[in-house]
């Protein structure tokens, strides 16, 4: 039977299946388990009010414990085990063994890279969509456009950025964007000015944004008035400084090295074979594809914020930004969140990608691939189960957060 | 917001640079592709699909036609010659600059006549038509003519043709574009209707755990699937399913359920109450109300999860790796075939470049004629 025929037949055979299971279940129900007639009716329509939802559950419940619910506990078994010796229990060998491969570590180090590059990414040019797009006639067409890639695949994409950056010999026509860019650098003042002044410039704001929330936070956790309420806060304010502090550092070392560093003009580049930047390219392509979903959620949010707020504000004489970053942002400040988080959750999961552009090689490795690469090329369930339950432990954080939001907003 | 008291932003025209960089941005890396997948392959290779919207400039090297075929030379007073144009017909490129050595490739303009030597005379025009002229029966190959030429844009449908329709050709896309049907439909129809009648009763029937219910589905929501691959695989491999299309429609309605009852359900939350209280008082039981009054209100809220599990049904690699694609190869996916064709024919980017798009091409319709729903979908999928 040719695969198309087969697939009508189960739309018919499942859709058909469901809604009969759904009929005659609730018939079964109500006319012969608790008919609503004879002496008992009263009792009996109360029965069936009692069963009828776990009827109307019932195959969700099956099909989400059977493939959601139970895979998460045998995926830990599984990590647990050795196939190899008669599924003995070898309690944590297998995450000893992946913690001994260095390939292990640096999909381990790409994905907090990719954690948190991805989202700050896609949400900063989201928001600059969202509120750009927001002001101008023609903004839901432009909206559109760059909602765009949110349609095309993983792989798609991948095969799409493959080609800008693609690479060809030295001294024949570039058909790769990228390259044909990299080549109009001679490293005379052209170059100066993009490759090393607007990098040092956008390091400086950096750094200064840094310097301002450190400032912040510090003068805010030293005034008088505000005792140390909670040991949490403070050891969270503390948190914030350190990383400020980490963070300037870092970024004046990198002042340092955009000078300073020797760019090779004039040479076509292998863009996915060179160490770190691979990743942070392969990274372009997520963000690329992330940004319009960022936006369309930001964009409904910048609507929602009052207009009497916006006004009182420009009434007291606030400029475009100090409406924007004083009025708006805190109040889309819970959006941001969940776009940030949800971003998170696609980065963690990221596969297609890695698998399709360089497959993990030269140093771009991530921990679902990391995972795939255990199960089914090593063949190795013990190792790519234990790899699974990382990205699980990953990820629970947020579905903690998830369940508790959702559970306040019930109650 | 700005124009507040009808003062208009003087930022406006900054704005609207900013947005059109930024869609440009935005739009170009998918123009590439959509560009190179009509052109030939030695147009891809010999220069960046951003210069073929223009005439461009080559170096060319061409030839005359073979003196030895018949027909190829007539003999007019005497003088034996040779007409033709160098391009087969005229007006696929114009000459500007011309020669008859590699060492001089510009000597001459369009239109001048020159002297090969032995009396023998060729005359090129703009458009590649050329008269060779001999005193005697001219011998040897072709003559050759260096020219710089700028050859128009060109555009064909053939890589289309040879990835669609040609049944020969063995990367083609056609059977793994019916494959991606087969698995995309019952995978996107099958979870609706069961998350439908679960998320009613999560709604809108009243029952002790029923808020436990919705928070287990909220985390659901999260869990990667990575999760699941090993312990379904086994599962599918031992009650006799396998490797499969059942096995991938099973899988993807399990995986896009939690969403599915998520989004439904907080559709119909929303929906009055009045009706369905009206309706029950009417003596309507909950299996009418649900089909009679539920459902048709939902359907913003179903063709958003339709919309949403369509695309990754579509797009997705993973499943279909673990679940369907087994080794002989026959259920391949369209992803799948474009990873494999990424290892085979790396550079051959007319390949590439169409096969990705044939892919691409469909859930591109589906998004911009559906977007409002999408758009709609998402704002409400994203747990607050």
């Amino acid at each position: 039977m040719s695969p198309a025929l087969q697939g009508l037949l189960t739309i018919l055979i499942g859709v058909s299946g469901c809604i009969g299971y759904f009929y005659f279940s609730n018939q079964f129900l109500d006319k012969v388990l608790f008919p609503a007639k004879g002496a008992n009716a009263g009792r009996n329509i109360n029965r069936a009010n009692m069963v009828r939802p776990w009827l109307f559950l019932l195959p969700a419940m099956i099909a989400l414990g059977l493939y959601l619910v139970y895979p998460v506990f045998a995926t830990l078994w599984y990590s647990l085990i050795d196939r190899n010796q008669g599924n003995a229990f070898v309690g944590l060998d297998n995450y000893r063994q992946m913690m001994s491969q260095p390939k292990f570590w640096e999909a381990m180090n790409n994905n907090i890279l990719w954690l948190i590059i991805v989202p700050a990414a896609s949400t900063a040019f989201g928001l600059l969509a969202a509120q750009l797009t927001d002001r101008i006639r023609w903004g839901n067409f432009a909206k559109s456009l760059i909602f765009m890639p949110m349609a095309i695949s993983f792989v798609g994409a991948s095969v799409i950025f493959k080609l800008i950056y693609d690479t060809r010999p030295v001294d024949t026509n570039q058909i790769g964007v990228l390259n044909a860019v990299w080549l109009q650098f001679n490293g005379g003042v052209g170059s100066f000015l993009i490759l090393r002044l607007v990098p040092a410039a956008l390091v400086v704001c950096f750094v200064a944004t840094l310097a301002y929330v450190g400032y912040n936070t510090a003068s805010k956790r030293l005034r008088p008035s505000h005792h140390q309420r909670s040991v949490l806060g403070g050891v969270g304010a503390a948190g914030v400084m350190v990383l400020c502090l980490i963070g300037a550092v870092m970024g004046i070392g990198a002042f340092f090295g955009v000078f300073t560093f020797d760019y090779p003009y004039g040479e076509p580049q292998t863009w996915l074979t060179t160490p770190t930047w691979n990743s942070i390219l392969l990274m372009v392509v997520l963000i690329w594809i992330q940004t319009g979903f960022a936006m369309v959620i930001l964009s409904a949010a910048l609507r929602g914020v009052p207009e009497e707020t916006i006004e009182a504000a420009i009434v007291d004489g606030a400029n475009v930004f100090q409406v924007f970053f004083k009025i708006k942002m805190p109040q889309i400040a819970g959006t941001i969140v969940v776009v940030w988080t949800t971003i998170t959750l696609t980065v963690l999961k990221v596969f297609d990608i890695v698998f399709a552009m360089t497959n993990g090689q030269w140093e771009t490795q991530v921990l679902a691939n990391y995972m795939f690469e255990q199960l089914f090329r090593a063949n190795d369930w013990g190792v790519g189960s234990a790899a699974a339950i990382v990205i699980m432990l990953m990820v629970s954080p947020i579905l903690i957060w998830n369940v508790w939001n959702v559970r306040k907003e019930m109650r | 917001m700005d124009n507040l008291a009808g003062k208009k932003s003087g930022l406006s025209w900054a704005v609207n640079i900013s947005v059109a960089i930024l869609v440009l941005l935005w739009l170009f890396p998918t123009a590439g592709l959509f560009v190179s997948s009509f052109r030939t392959a030695d147009q891809i290779s010999s220069n960046g699909w951003w210069q073929s919207m223009f005439k461009t400039e080559q170096n060319v090297v061409l030839r005359t036609a073979n003196p030895g075929d018949e027909g190829a030379q007539v003999v007019e007073n005497g003088v034996y010659i040779m007409r033709g144009n160098l391009y087969g017909v005229a007006g696929k490129a114009e000459i500007g600059a011309w020669g008859v050595s590699s060492r001089a490739i510009d000597d001459y303009v369009a239109g001048d006549t020159v002297d090969l030597g032995d009396g023998q005379t060729i005359t090129v025009a703009a458009n590649g038509d050329y008269t060779l002229t001999s005193p005697t029966e001219i011998t040897g190959r072709g003559q050759r003519i260096f020219a710089t030429a700028e050859t128009p844009p060109e555009f064909t449908f053939d890589n289309y043709r040879s990835m669609l329709f040609d049944p020969s050709n063995s990367e083609g896309m056609a059977k793994a574009f019916f494959n991606t049907l087969t698995v995309t439909i019952p995978a996107t129809i099958i979870p609706i209707v069961i998350a439908a009648f679960a998320a009613y009763a999560l709604a809108w029937m009243d029952f002790p755990g029923r808020a436990i219910l919705v928070a287990i589905v909220v985390g659901l929501l999260v869990v990667p699937l990575q999760l699941a691959l090993i312990p379904l695989l086994r599962f599918h491999l031992n009650i006799g399913i396998g490797k499969g299309y059942l096995g991938v429609w099973l899988a993807h309605t399990g995986f896009g359920l939690p969403l599915a009852i998520y989004l439904l359900r907080n559709y119909m939350v929303g929906l009055p109450r009045d009706i369905i209280e009206n309706a029950k008082v009417d003596g309507a039981t909950d299996f009418q109300i649900f089909t009679k009054i539920v459902l048709p209100l939902s359907f913003p809220a179903l063709a958003s999860f339709a919309i949403f599990q369509f695309l990754w049904t579509w797009n997705d690699l993973l499943v279909a790796k673990v679940f369907l694609i087994d080794s002989t190869g026959q259920t391949t996916v369209m992803t799948n075939q474009i990873v494999e064709l990424l290892g085979t024919r790396g550079g051959n980017w007319e390949i590439l470049a169409t096969a990705a798009f044939v892919s691409i091409a469909v859930p591109l319709a589906v998004f911009f004629a559906m977007q409002r729903y999408l758009v709609r979908g998402l704002l409400a999928g994203s747990v607050k």
